[in-house]
């Protein structure tokens, strides 16, 4: 693809950099937050409707609010990063909720009994019993970074988003083309790879959740 | 609590958040910020969000990493008011500009419209650490365009004739336009002319031709080397009252990074060499529907002109 | 900061003009509004026929995670560029984000109700139609209820890319903010599209409680909260 200033390859890895750093950084955010809100009925009741809110942010306006928070300079890759990680905590602090949430009390009754700590509870008995829906989180999370990092090409940081406004602005309809692919491929492979993780975290739990078909209730 | 009291509770903490990040102060919260050089040698190349600006950028990058200046190449960042402060924070240090909108971006009030007198005054107006090198005879003005139909209809071929016409008219133009003083304050303050309504578009991009191509908007603001003016038989009307002042296209850099003659030169050098008609041909190229690589376009244009 | 923005939020025109806070709040509700009932008109029946007949469970999943992927800026330019400016290409990319959720959770509200139901109702001779609509269709309500909320809250998030395409609604605060680098006309924006979607939030709420019979009323059911941010 014929694009000012750089190679699609080289955008493409710098999408992929701009799109999972701040999963896994939500990730690390996140699981201290969502245990906390787990453990207190006070946490939640504030964090989790405080995440719904942050999600609404329009991501535009985060992008270009971000320098400001951090002191960072106007075009510094780290304010789309850092914006997304928002999102991606937004998106995750549920999901590890929702994961703890998920190990029964029998089984965490045992582990005490077994002489766990809390820490070793967590870690031992706790968090690998959530896999399944923190996965199914990390895919969702991850898929919609893939889809954000493009919007920051409104202000000359969205990576392969770059094809979108370049080929708008030429009417260069293909262009857009291959970047929805390039993207969507990209997102869809990055999905796939955390089933895998999924699975190898997780191996009796052969039916990972899905994030599209499992409803919470 | 009750979930609408949470809702409301995280509402106001995303309130704070937000207030607190858009500083206490007012005004542009980046003027308090200090404004550290750029580290290295590497000179970054920004540019607007339009396709010649982008392309005189790429035109900029090839030719100095031609003589060997490291250059990175950090494009299409948007408008004046989101580059330029861009510039003074050191994210770029080169972005290539045209003389009569910067200087109304640098100071409000400025009444220049002679290419020498724009020129003269943009150099005075800017700060300390910003330097345009030499202006070229290459000019890219706003103009204010409406269709072939539209204008025999009304008889009108000049913007002091549009003045009665003007409460029933929709303007396009990128949003910037609303605020700049050359856009609709100066076309209000210049012909007496208030249009109807004002409908955000892009800068001189494909919004605005589909826009006044299907009638959404009578009249819009469009750049004078756009091949869409001639395609779709565009008018543009004559401006007798220089609205839009001289717009020499002209390299604007950081002078720290000046240190090395060749940037300086081979700037100059493209300045000199860059032309209205080959900048109109060039956006002709680069709109055309094979859609040719702009890296060879920018190439083509250089070994033409005996600089690449 | 603070008060530019009570300055901005209290300045007369933007209460009355055409361009002020009601008729953007309007547009922006208008486009959230047709392009959730297009994507219903698409989804619910879809997710009523894979549920009630469990054929077609892969496309689902399938088209749900393809379509969350897709990006929406991408998809409004390329529309913008085939079909010309206006409220088509809008409606139709925004549209693609209120599909999978309400997918999911027809899907899921129909094949999750109690095959013994199911299985009796045709025992007592209901034919296929009046079991999907007499007795999968009520039970399925809470989470058909909890996809329209999920799909509600994105749509309403990214409608501000209708402004990216020169349309009205609250987005036209954030891009001509951005434009014209104007701090406080982003915030306010932005506050005004939080507000919007805590509104609806609450309002769906209530919804899902007043369709969930008794026992399930502490917790509303929801699927999980998906990309918003546009």
């Amino acid at each position: 693809m014929r694009l000012f200033g750089e190679d699609v390859l080289p955008l493409a890895a710098e999408h992929i950099v701009l799109a999972l750093v701040p999963v896994l950084l939500g990730l690390v955010i996140s699981l201290p937050l969502g245990w906390w809100a787990w453990r207190s009925r006070g946490a939640r009741r504030i964090l989790l409707p405080l995440t719904g809110v942050l999600y609404t942010i329009p991501s535009l306006a985060l992008f270009v609010v971000m320098p400001i928070l951090l002191g960072t300079r106007i075009l510094d890759p780290v304010n789309v990063a850092v914006a997304l990680t928002v999102y991606a905590v937004a998106l995750l602090v549920r999901s590890v909720v929702d994961g703890l949430d998920e190990v029964p009390s029998e089984v965490m009754t045992a582990g005490v009994a077994m002489g766990y700590r809390p820490l070793g509870l967590l870690v031992g008995v706790q968090l690998p019993l959530a896999v399944p829906v923190l996965v199914a989180g990390m895919r969702v999370a991850t898929v919609s970074s893939f889809s954000l990092v493009a919007v920051g090409a409104i202000i000359g940081q969205g990576a392969l988003g770059a094809l979108f406004t370049q080929g708008f602005e030429r009417f260069y309809t293909a262009q857009i083309v291959f970047g929805l692919l390039a993207i969507v491929i990209l997102a869809l492979l990055f999905d796939a790879l955390w089933v895998l993780v999924g699975r190898l975290l997780a191996p009796w739990n052969r039916r990972v959740a899905r994030p599209t078909s499992s409803v919470e209730v | 609590m009750r979930p609408t009291r949470a809702l409301g509770a995280a509402f106001l903490a995303a309130l704070a958040l937000l207030v607190a990040a858009c500083g206490g102060g007012g005004g542009d919260p980046l003027a308090s910020q200090p404004q550290p050089p750029a580290a290295g040698d590497t000179l970054r190349i920004g540019s607007a969000n339009f396709t010649e600006n982008r392309l005189l950028a790429e035109i900029y990058a090839t030719a100095l990493s031609i003589r060997g200046v490291k250059v990175e190449r950090q494009f299409g960042i948007g408008s004046r008011e989101t580059y330029f402060p861009g510039l003074r924070d050191g994210s770029i240090d080169l972005v290539p500009e045209y003389t009569g909108n910067l200087l109304q971006y640098l100071d409000g009030q400025a009444t220049a419209t002679a290419p020498a007198d724009v020129y003269a005054q943009v150099q005075q107006k800017l700060p300390p650490s910003l330097k345009v090198l030499q202006a070229s005879p290459a000019e890219d003005k706003d103009a204010v365009v409406v269709t072939r139909a539209f204008a025999t209809q009304n008889n009108i071929t000049s913007l002091d004739q549009l003045g009665p016409l003007c409460g029933t008219v929709v303007f396009g133009g990128p949003p910037e336009f609303q605020t700049r003083p050359y856009g609709i304050p100066g076309i209000e303050r210049s012909y007496g002319c208030t249009f109807k309504e004002f409908r955000s578009l892009d800068a001189g991009g494909p919004l605005t031709v589909a826009a006044l191509r299907d009638g959404s908007v009578q009249a819009a603001d469009l750049f004078t080397t756009d091949p869409s003016i001639p395609n779709n038989d565009f008018v543009i009307l004559a401006d007798p009252k220089s609205n839009f002042a001289a717009q020499q296209v002209v390299p604007l850099v950081n002078a720290s990074k000046l240190g090395n003659p060749a940037v300086t030169d081979v700037l100059n050098l493209i300045s000199q060499k860059m032309d209205t008609a080959t900048l109109t041909d060039l956006n002709k190229r680069l709109d055309a529907p094979d859609k040719p690589d702009p890296a060879q376009v920018a190439r083509d244009w250089l070994s033409s002109a005996g600089i690449g | 900061m603070l008060s530019s923005l009570v300055a901005w939020f209290s300045a007369p025109a933007q209460w009355s003009a055409s361009t002020g806070i009601p008729a953007r709040l309007l547009q922006h509700l208008g486009y959230t509004a047709l392009a959730v009932l297009v994507g219903a008109v698409i989804a619910v029946p879809l997710g009523l026929y894979i549920g009630h007949t469990g054929r077609g469970r892969l496309l689902v999943v399938g088209l749900a995670n393809g379509l969350r992927a897709l990006p929406e800026l991408g998809v409004l330019v390329l529309f913008v560029l085939l079909i010309g400016l206006g409220l088509t290409p809008v409606v139709l990319a925004l549209m693609l984000l209120a599909i999978p959720p309400l997918l999911a959770g027809t899907y899921s509200g129909i094949s999750g109700v109690d095959p013994a139901a199911v299985d009796a109702a045709r025992g007592i001779g209901m034919t296929e139609s009046q079991i999907l609509f007499q007795v999968e269709l009520p039970n399925a309500l809470p989470l058909m209820v909890a996809g329209l909320r999920t799909a509600v809250l994105q749509v309403v998030a990214t409608a501000t890319i209708a402004a990216f395409v020169s349309l009205g609604g609250l987005g036209r605060y954030i891009v001509d903010g951005q434009a014209q680098r104007d701090f406080t006309q982003m915030a306010g924006g932005a506050i005004l599209v939080a507000l919007l979607a805590i509104v609806l939030e609450v309002a769906l709420q209530g919804l899902q409680r007043a369709v969930t019979p008794g026992t399930r009323r502490q917790e509303p059911a929801r699927t999980d909260t998906v990309t918003a941010g546009g």
